[in-house]
């Protein structure tokens, strides 16, 4: 049998291995262009919003328009500190896994303004429903990196017991849902979180990331509608990295134009903003937050950014994407973008940022080495192993409590 | 014969049904181009066109739906769920759906999708890439659920199950994928290269679904499983020395019964074994129907392996998986009885 023609359509990429990445086809509007509407704007509305790409920082780095967050200068510094992190971070964990330090590691890189800046413009009140792809948040909020990395090496001090894979953090205190690893299960879930604070009378808010592929399964419709009828105060995040392991975003939009295009037909406040800019990120979710707060509704904000690496590190991009095609990527990179910004308002300058990232980098080999003494997956100590009959239930029943003597644990 | 791991066995059985049935389509998440993320349909696309084998949204529900419409339509599709812990989202559409087309329609209409799904531990995939959720599955009636333990069983079923006018969902335990596991993770991987099961034809045959293998013969006890305990199974009855029968399912609906009975039969002493949790596990169904067949046979009572009654830690996944040590107390237990 030969290939010919399909029956029916089967959207495919504009490059595949072997081609040259192309790019030519995505349309990016002038930074500085979309309006910036009152936030208690009707949803519907927003159509300009959601098929357009808010931007801040043009091509000489400089913040323009009505988005601009005019942030200072220190929140600007702490920003890139947090994404700089973020990717030495990830750089590290990726060695480690390949040198057999821990089972499995999913990088965030090329996706840390999207993580990073949305938290830094929430409030650490405000409650995330992740995916697994925005440890920059974590970052944002403080969480102890020797923590991470212990959940991660799944030892004796990983707050998860090691039950969970390796990245699918969880964080109470720094009110950081579960991470799970069937797609697009939080994002429903976030909105009755979002619910019940309203139902409590309480200022706090929700926010919950999925990736673009995600928006395929009933879930994000679920959520969509939830939003939409019950007017939730939550910020629903489709992180557009174009990719969903190997099946191109084509595969999940379909005939859209875009993934913030989705949210109009429910009446939702819809924005598609550029998840490289940092303050294109940051001024969109400070948006939404407020216009949560207020009572006003839900906003669905598609970051169109890239996946810069692979999957995780199960997957390898070179068997179904040009090799090198981050680098073509057209909104570049959100540190080199916010570092240069940085540079140009002259609070920044290329010595800082290399001592910066040596500093980073310091910490993260330090903190592994404390992580590391308290037991790798391996070698262990883990975390005791009767504790696998925990957290079942509140209390282990008779046949827990019979298993675990079978085990002889 | 070729030397196939049950990846390329799986992929060969794929290859022959899209060659010979035009009918015949393959869909899933990264099940298209790229040919899957264990890479059972690598290369399917590329020889049979983007219409034959393609990327699916992610979205298990309505990708089941989409191969039972298809499947009303005549044709037969083969749609891959890319861990059986994912297929959840599809499972109103197998249990209200898929399993009773013929009989709500009296016949008039039918679907004869294959569900394809890898499951089971052993890959260090925590609790959400690890289950072995076939239990659920034979609680449907309408569908018939497989689980090979091999390459070359893998692809006569996989065949049965394309070709069968009754939907099938067909479990393909992971650990499995590259070689057989006797359930000591500390031991060097071992590949099909060795073991005869991994010969397999490359053109088309079929193994009848519905039907078990003795795959050791004994005497002195029966131990009934599928998937990845059989390769456990028969490393602890060598270790131990034990003359043990040991029989592969292969099906689980419909279950062969009768291969079963004869073996309890003889030995008198009945051991079955499951991956999955224990409560309502597939092997409580062996049990009860064991005791209604061979009760006056039984020397003793018949006893369960199954992984806990807990989430599949991701850790502690070899505290879980019931392995060697398991298999060698419940064989002592069950002969000393």
């Amino acid at each position: 049998m030969t290939q010919s023609d399909p029956r029916f359509h089967v959207p495919a990429p504009h490059a595949r291995p072997g081609d040259t990445p192309d790019f030519s086809h995505i349309e990016i509007p002038p930074a500085g262009e979309a309006r910036k509407p009152a936030v208690d704007i009707d949803g519907s509305e927003t159509r300009d919003l959601a098929l357009g790409l808010v931007r801040v920082l043009d091509h000489n780095h400089q913040a323009v328009g009505e988005w601009d967050p005019k942030l200072d200068a220190d929140v600007l510094r702490e920003g890139l500190k947090h994404m700089v992190l973020t990717r030495v971070y990830d750089d590290r964990m990726l060695k480690l896994q390949r040198q057999g330090k821990m089972s499995f590691y999913m990088k965030s890189t090329g996706e840390e303004a999207v993580a990073v800046a949305a938290a830094m413009a929430l409030d650490n009140t405000d409650m995330i429903f992740p995916s697994y792809r925005q440890q920059g948040i974590l970052f944002a909020r403080g969480r102890d990196i020797v923590d991470m990395m212990c959940h991660c090496i799944s030892n004796s001090r990983d707050n998860l017991k090691g039950r969970q894979l390796p990245v699918h953090y969880t964080w109470a205190e720094g009110n950081f849902f579960s991470i799970s690893g069937n797609l697009t299960t939080q994002f429903p879930q976030a909105v009755g979180y979002a619910m019940a604070c309203q139902f409590k009378g309480e200022k706090q808010i929700a926010a919950s990331w999925i990736g673009e592929g995600s928006s395929a399964e009933g879930d994000f419709h679920g959520a969509l509608v939830l939003a939409s009828t019950y007017k939730a105060p939550v910020i629903l995040n489709v992180v557009n990295n174009q990719w969903a392991i190997s099946t191109f975003q084509g595969v999940a939009r379909g005939q859209g134009n875009t993934f913030a295009e989705k949210g109009l037909g429910y009446g939702l406040a819809s924005l598609r903003i550029d998840g490289n800019d940092f303050l294109a990120v940051y001024a969109a979710t400070q948006w939404a937050a407020e216009r949560a707060r207020a009572g006003h509704g839900a906003t669905i904000i598609e970051s169109f950014t890239y996946r810069a690496d692979a999957h995780s590190t199960s997957d390898d991009p070179s068997g179904y994407r040009p090799k090198a095609e981050e680098e073509k990527w057209p909104l570049g990179d959100p540190v080199e973008r916010l570092k240069q910004h940085l540079i140009g308002l002259g609070e920044w300058d290329e010595e800082r940022h290399e001592a910066l990232e040596k500093e980073l980098n310091e910490l993260v080999i330090a903190s592994y080495k404390e992580a590391e003494s308290h037991g790798t997956l391996h070698d262990g100590p883990l975390s005791p192993t009767h504790t696998i009959f925990e957290d079942v239930y509140v209390e282990p029943d008779w046949r827990l409590r019979r298993q675990r003597q079978d085990l002889g644990v | 014969m070729a030397k196939m791991n049950m990846i390329q066995a799986l992929n060969s059985a794929l290859d022959n049904m899209l060659e010979k049935d035009p009918n015949v389509v393959s869909f899933g998440e990264d099940a298209g181009y790229f040919g899957g993320v264990f890479r059972v349909t690598a290369g399917l696309q590329e020889k049979y066109g983007l219409d034959r084998s393609f990327d699916a949204p992610i979205n298990e529900a309505a990708i089941i739906a989409m191969a039972i419409g298809m499947g009303v339509k005549g044709m037969r599709p083969v749609a891959e769920i890319q861990f059986a812990d994912y297929i959840f989202p599809g499972l109103d559409q197998i249990v209200s759906e898929l399993s009773r087309i013929r009989y709500r329609t009296a016949g008039q209409f039918t679907t004869p999708v294959t569900i394809r799904t890898p499951c089971g531990g052993g890959i260090r995939g925590g609790q959400t890439h690890s289950m072995s959720p076939e239990a659920f599955f034979t609680q449907i009636p309408g569908v018939q659920v497989v689980m090979p333990s091999n390459p070359y069983d893998a692809k006569g079923l996989l065949i049965s199950a394309i070709e069968s006018d009754d939907p099938v969902i067909f479990f393909e335990p992971k650990r499995l994928y590259n070689g057989p596991f006797d359930g000591d993770p500390g031991k060097a991987l071992e590949t099909w290269g060795k073991h005869p099961k991994g010969e397999v034809p490359e053109e088309h045959y079929s193994l009848p679904i519905g039907k078990a293998e003795v795959v050791r013969e004994g005497n002195d006890v029966s131990i009934i499983t599928y998937g990845t305990l059989v390769h456990v199974a028969l490393a602890a009855a060598e270790r131990e020395g034990i003359d043990a029968e040991i029989i592969d399912l292969k099906t689980l609906v419909p279950y062969d019964i009768e291969t079963i009975a004869k073996s309890v039969n003889k030995t008198g002493r009945c051991i079955v074994a499951q991956e999955a949790p224990r409560t309502s596990g597939f092997g409580a169904e062996l049990a009860a129907q064991i005791q209604e067949e061979c009760f006056y046979a039984l020397e003793t009572p018949i006893y369960r392996i199954a992984g806990w009654d807990t989430p599949y830690p991701h850790a502690h996944e070899w505290a879980y998986f019931p392995g060697l040590t398991r298999f060698t107390t419940a064989m002592r237990e069950v002969l000393e009885a």
